[in-house]
């Protein structure tokens, strides 16, 4: 009975007012496709300069709360912030990567156009493009190892070539909070390593990185913290503290065989 | 005269337009379901414009061949050939280009119906007079129908109800199954190109009397307005074809009550205040249940939050939240909770904490899958297998009562 | 090509084209949003809408049936939308319920009212008046630089004229935007980028080159002048800027060939009177995507990788 506090909400909201100051911060959000909520109650206040991981198993809202958090579907309930303030004010510090079936694979639009599509908030409506802004946008694509595409239609391009587009595309909008949706599925380990070398590069300048993740045994090797979810938020912090066997159990119920988490790194105990 | 005409007492060729219309709007009720079900409504629209250049050449070449270029039935074949052609066309637009679904139709039906003034206008130069009648086909008309073009309207209808309600099972296993229907051996490429022939035997029955801008109505509003009330795919294909006859007849009967008013519409408009009933007032699915259900909903899922948060001493920042829990007597005005307000705070701990180890346990995906965050797990589980989590997990911690 | 072309076909083929490029223009949006049919149904509201105005005024004004038709495309992309998300019904079928009704609507209370002493008829609606608009005050090119002369051109001309510098101006500002959203709508909105209410404008703005275009090609005519152009430039290239620049060529050139074809086809034929000139835009600028569908450099989409 320790948790009930006696304690007036506005007390218990001052005391929260420095974690809302996070590159992201979300309090009681809930969305809810029609009567089925996809994200409960969740909680979670990302860590600044940090890479942190959204784990959980196939519609367990790891999408939808990403989406959530940059304005993309509207809430039923919650608060969210970025970096102390509501996050209509932030775009520009923030930079996303959706995941990859969700655009128009056929649009007539060649590799360096998406790239500049980046530097909307630069560009504006009519500004015009100029050289110092195409030169940005192929150092973005030599970041991530496309420079040879420039000039390809986005549709001609394979799964992991168009990943690391969208990459560069988020680099071009030099972001302080980076949020990708599953960048790494259906890419070649090679590409894969390319992807998490550019993100540690960024982590490094001191950014901060949230990347939803699929691959399990792999989240230790890249991540610091971790935020593990269900529908609702079942454990978050560094990934040395809170990825640990019952807490996957709990994430994935039945789902996951023991075994499968026993063989994690870092699930030993 | 209302009455009259909806008891079909205005005159046999009347009578038989009214009784071909309805069963025409059941045939189109039921084919429409299939379509609409997998999501090619406008499909019918294309097909429907796309009669207009077939209507215009079996006019010239009947006129050609030496004999009446209004013939109904010879009309009607010209006007199922070209608007086969459309679908075609439609066809190899979205198979063989980029092109979607949807510019393909576009195209196809306003440059078929483009053509076709092209044609209707050519017939017009050709002499005056000769052409009336072909624009009764845009808007349909039934006055001063011939007795024969109403026999073969109310055949027609008959025939293609025939069809469709004999061919009901596969064609609605094609609709709903696709993969079910090749294991079981069905000839899905020839049950759908026979759905698409019923669409254009239902369009081209339909044109004298609906006319083809309108005649997608009969194919498109009656599932849609059915789709309302039911979820289960045979209520629907029955129900839409109801909606079909039941717009048709009394849209036909209201026609012939008086000289200005148009066969087509009428039917269209009757359908469509089904639709708008059905939209607002349905149970279920209907805009007015679905609204409230969704404002409860609602309450539920912040009331649920605003427990877990007192239970976990976290600030509430929802406005809502604060004001369902105060006036539940949950709160007080400062947001500290009172004692109920802390005893059912810990009863919705202890729910979550019940739903977490359900869960967590081997074998339980099927009852965990209930787990929608504002559910009790008392109306999931017996009591027996709730003493058995609460074993689990420690049972009831300081729960009051 | 002396006087007689520039007082019976030189307005007409401006007008022609004019309306052309005002509808492609936003159809090149529409087409690559799989929204292509949101022109099937503005055109088909157009009907209702003069109807409504006319009953309302009493007379054949033009600005009244302007107004009442894009009133009338509005109400109609609401109720779409409204059927839509309240009924949670796909976009084409919704579209079908509300311009179904809409359109037997306005036959109905076209029927209904005493119209038959007003140029206002079903056909007219559906197929325009293109030939009709000429030039009566020319006496050959020289007009063109005549004041009193050029005082007389068709009030249609300068209308279309400034709907198409309104539409050019809306597609030109909002490129970006409407690039941005409908290749990738989540990233856009997460950029800041008001998705909803720039579909809505766009929509907005075709409808208002549907209402313009009517007047001069019929309203079911003017869906032809959405797809067909943008359509076949889809085929054609990779490049958005330059699968607009095919658009508009091929939109001119529906539009001049149409109408020629329509006032001097038939005599070819050894028949007399001419034959619609919105048909024959229609089916000239169908002959133009079935050579891309057939010939296209880009024809085939790429494929889709997963
Ligand atoms: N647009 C939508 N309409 C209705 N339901 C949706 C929609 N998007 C997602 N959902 C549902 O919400 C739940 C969460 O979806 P979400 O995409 O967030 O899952 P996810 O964790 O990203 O899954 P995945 O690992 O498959 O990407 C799922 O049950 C899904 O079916
Ligand atoms: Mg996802």
């Amino acid at each position: 009975m320790s948790a009930l506090s006696l304690v007036p909400n506005a007390d218990r909201v001052a005391a929260d007012a420095a974690a809302l100051r996070a590159p992201l911060a979300i309090r009681g959000l809930t969305v809810s496709y029609g009567q089925q909520p996809a994200v409960f109650s969740v909680d979670m206040t990302l860590r600044a300069g940090a890479m942190t991981a959204i784990v959980g198993p196939n519609g367990a809202g790891k999408s939808t709360l990403m989406k959530a958090a940059l304005g993309i579907v509207t809430p039923l309930s919650g608060r969210i912030t970025a970096f102390g303030a509501p996050v209509e004010l932030q775009r520009h510090r923030i930079a996303y990567v959706p995941q990859r079936a969700s655009v128009d694979w056929d649009f007539p639009a060649r590799v360096i156009d998406v790239v500049l599509m980046g530097m909307y908030r630069d560009l504006g409506l009519l500004g015009r493009v100029r050289a110092h802004h195409r030169d940005f946008a192929r150092d973005c694509l030599d970041r991530v190892g496309m420079t040879d595409f420039a000039d390809r239609q986005i549709g001609q391009l394979s799964g992991g070539q168009q990943q690391r587009v969208f990459l560069a595309r988020a680099l071009a909008q030099n972001a302080d909070l980076y949020m990708l949706d599953e960048p790494f599925a259906g890419v070649d380990a090679a590409t894969e390593k390319a992807i998490i070398a550019v993100l540690k590069g960024l982590r490094d300048e001191g950014r901060t990185v949230l990347v939803v993740h699929h691959d399990l045994a792999t989240v230790a090797e890249y991540f610091d913290d971790v935020l593990l979810i269900a529908t609702r938020k079942v454990a978050e912090g560094p990934v040395t503290q809170v990825f640990t066997a019952d807490n996957l159990q709990a994430t994935y119920g039945g789902r996951l065989a023991t075994q499968q988490i026993d063989r994690l790194p870092g699930a030993g105990a | 005269m209302l009455w009259e005409a909806l008891t079909l007492q205005l005159g046999y060729n009347a009578t038989l337009v009214t009784v071909g219309a309805a069963l025409l709007g059941f045939a189109a009720g039921v084919t429409g379901t299939f379509l609409f079900l997998r999501k090619r409504a406008l499909v019918s629209d294309a097909i429907s414009h796309a009669t207009l250049p077939g209507v215009g050449l079996a006019f010239l070449a009947m006129v050609a061949l030496g004999g009446d270029g209004r013939n109904l039935a010879g009309l009607l074949i010209g006007s199922a050939l070209s608007a086969w052609v459309g679908l075609l066309a439609v066809s190899f637009l979205t198979r063989r280009t980029r092109l979607a679904e949807d510019a393909a139709i576009g195209a196809v039906l306003s440059v078929f119906f483009g053509f076709g003034i092209v044609l209707l206008t050519v017939i017009q130069s050709l002499g005056a007079g000769r052409q009336a009648g072909l624009e009764d086909f845009l808007l349909g008309s039934t006055a001063g129908m011939l007795r024969a073009d109403a026999l073969l309207i109310a055949g027609g209808g008959a025939l293609v109800l025939a069809v469709v309600l004999a061919l009901r099972r596969p064609l609605t296993l094609v609709t709903f199954d696709p993969d079910y229907a090749v294991a079981r051996g069905l000839p899905v490429a020839r049950l759908d190109l026979l759905m698409m022939g019923l669409v254009m035997a239902v369009t081209v029955i339909g044109l004298k009397v609906v006319g083809l801008i309108l005649i997608v109505a009969l194919l498109i509003i009656p599932p849609v307005a059915a789709r309302f009330w039911s979820d289960r795919s045979d209520h629907v294909v029955l129900l839409s074809g109801a909606i079909g006859a039941v717009s048709a007849w009394v849209g036909a009967a209201l026609s012939a009550t008086a000289p200005n008013l148009p066969t087509g519409p009428m039917i269209v408009l009757t359908a469509f205040a089904i639709f708008a009933l059905s939209l607002l007032a349905a149970p279920g699915r209907g805009v007015l249940a679905a609204a409230l259900r969704q404002n409860r909903f609602r309450r539920r899922v912040h009331m649920r939050q605003g427990l877990l948060a007192l239970a976990h001493g976290q600030p509430i920042y929802e406005g809502l939240t604060l004001r369902l829990l105060q006036h539940a007597g949950l709160v007080r005005p400062d947001g500290v909770p009172t004692e109920a307000g802390q005893a059912r705070a810990a009863r919705a701990l202890r729910d979550e904490a019940r739903w977490a180890e359900l869960r967590a346990g081997p074998g339980n995906e099927a009852a965990a899958a209930l787990h929608d965050g504002v559910r009790d797990i008392e109306t999931v589980l017996t009591q027996d297998q709730i003493a058995e989590i609460d074993r689990r997990i420690g049972g009831p911690r300081g729960v009051p009562g | 090509m002396g006087a007689d072309f520039v007082t019976l076909s030189l307005t007409p083929i401006l007008i022609g084209a004019l309306a052309a490029v005002a509808c492609a223009l936003p159809g090149n949006f529409l087409v690559l949003r799989r929204q292509a049919l949101i022109g099937d149904a503005i055109s088909h509201v157009v009907l209702p809408g003069i109807v409504v105005a006319f009953l309302i005024t009493g007379a054949v004004a033009t600005l009244p049936m302007i107004l009442g038709a894009a009133c009338a495309a509005l109400v109609a992309v609401a109720l779409i939308e409204a059927v839509r998300r309240l009924g949670r019904i796909e976009p084409g079928a919704a579209m079908g319920v509300v311009f179904t009704a809409m359109f037997a609507g306005g036959v109905l209370l076209l029927e209904q009212s005493d119209t038959s002493s007003v140029h206002l008829d079903v056909e007219h609606a559906l197929y325009g008046n293109l030939e009709s608009l000429i030039w009566l005050d020319a006496s050959g090119w020289g007009s063109l630089t005549d004041p009193v002369a050029l005082a007389g051109l068709p009030p249609e001309l300068g209308r279309i004229a400034l709907t198409l510098v309104a539409v050019a101006l809306f597609t030109g500002i909002f490129w970006r935007p409407l690039a941005l959203s409908t290749f990738d709508e989540g990233f856009a909105r997460s950029l800041g980028i008001r998705t909803g209410a720039l579909g809505l404008a766009l929509v907005v703005v075709s409808a208002l080159a549907a209402v313009a275009a009517f007047d001069a090609v019929g309203s079911i005519i003017v869906i032809a002048m959405f797809i067909c152009p943008p359509a076949a430039a889809r085929l054609m290239t990779d490049r958005l800027g330059a699968q607009v620049g095919w658009s508009v060529v091929f939109a001119i050139l529906s539009a001049i060939l149409g109408y020629v074809l329509a006032g001097y086809g038939p005599g070819w034929f050894g028949l007399g009177a001419s034959v619609s000139a919105a048909g024959m835009i229609a089916t000239v600028s169908g002959v133009i995507l079935a050579l891309a569908a057939v010939f296209g450099p880009r024809r085939r989409g790429a494929i889709v990788a997963t």
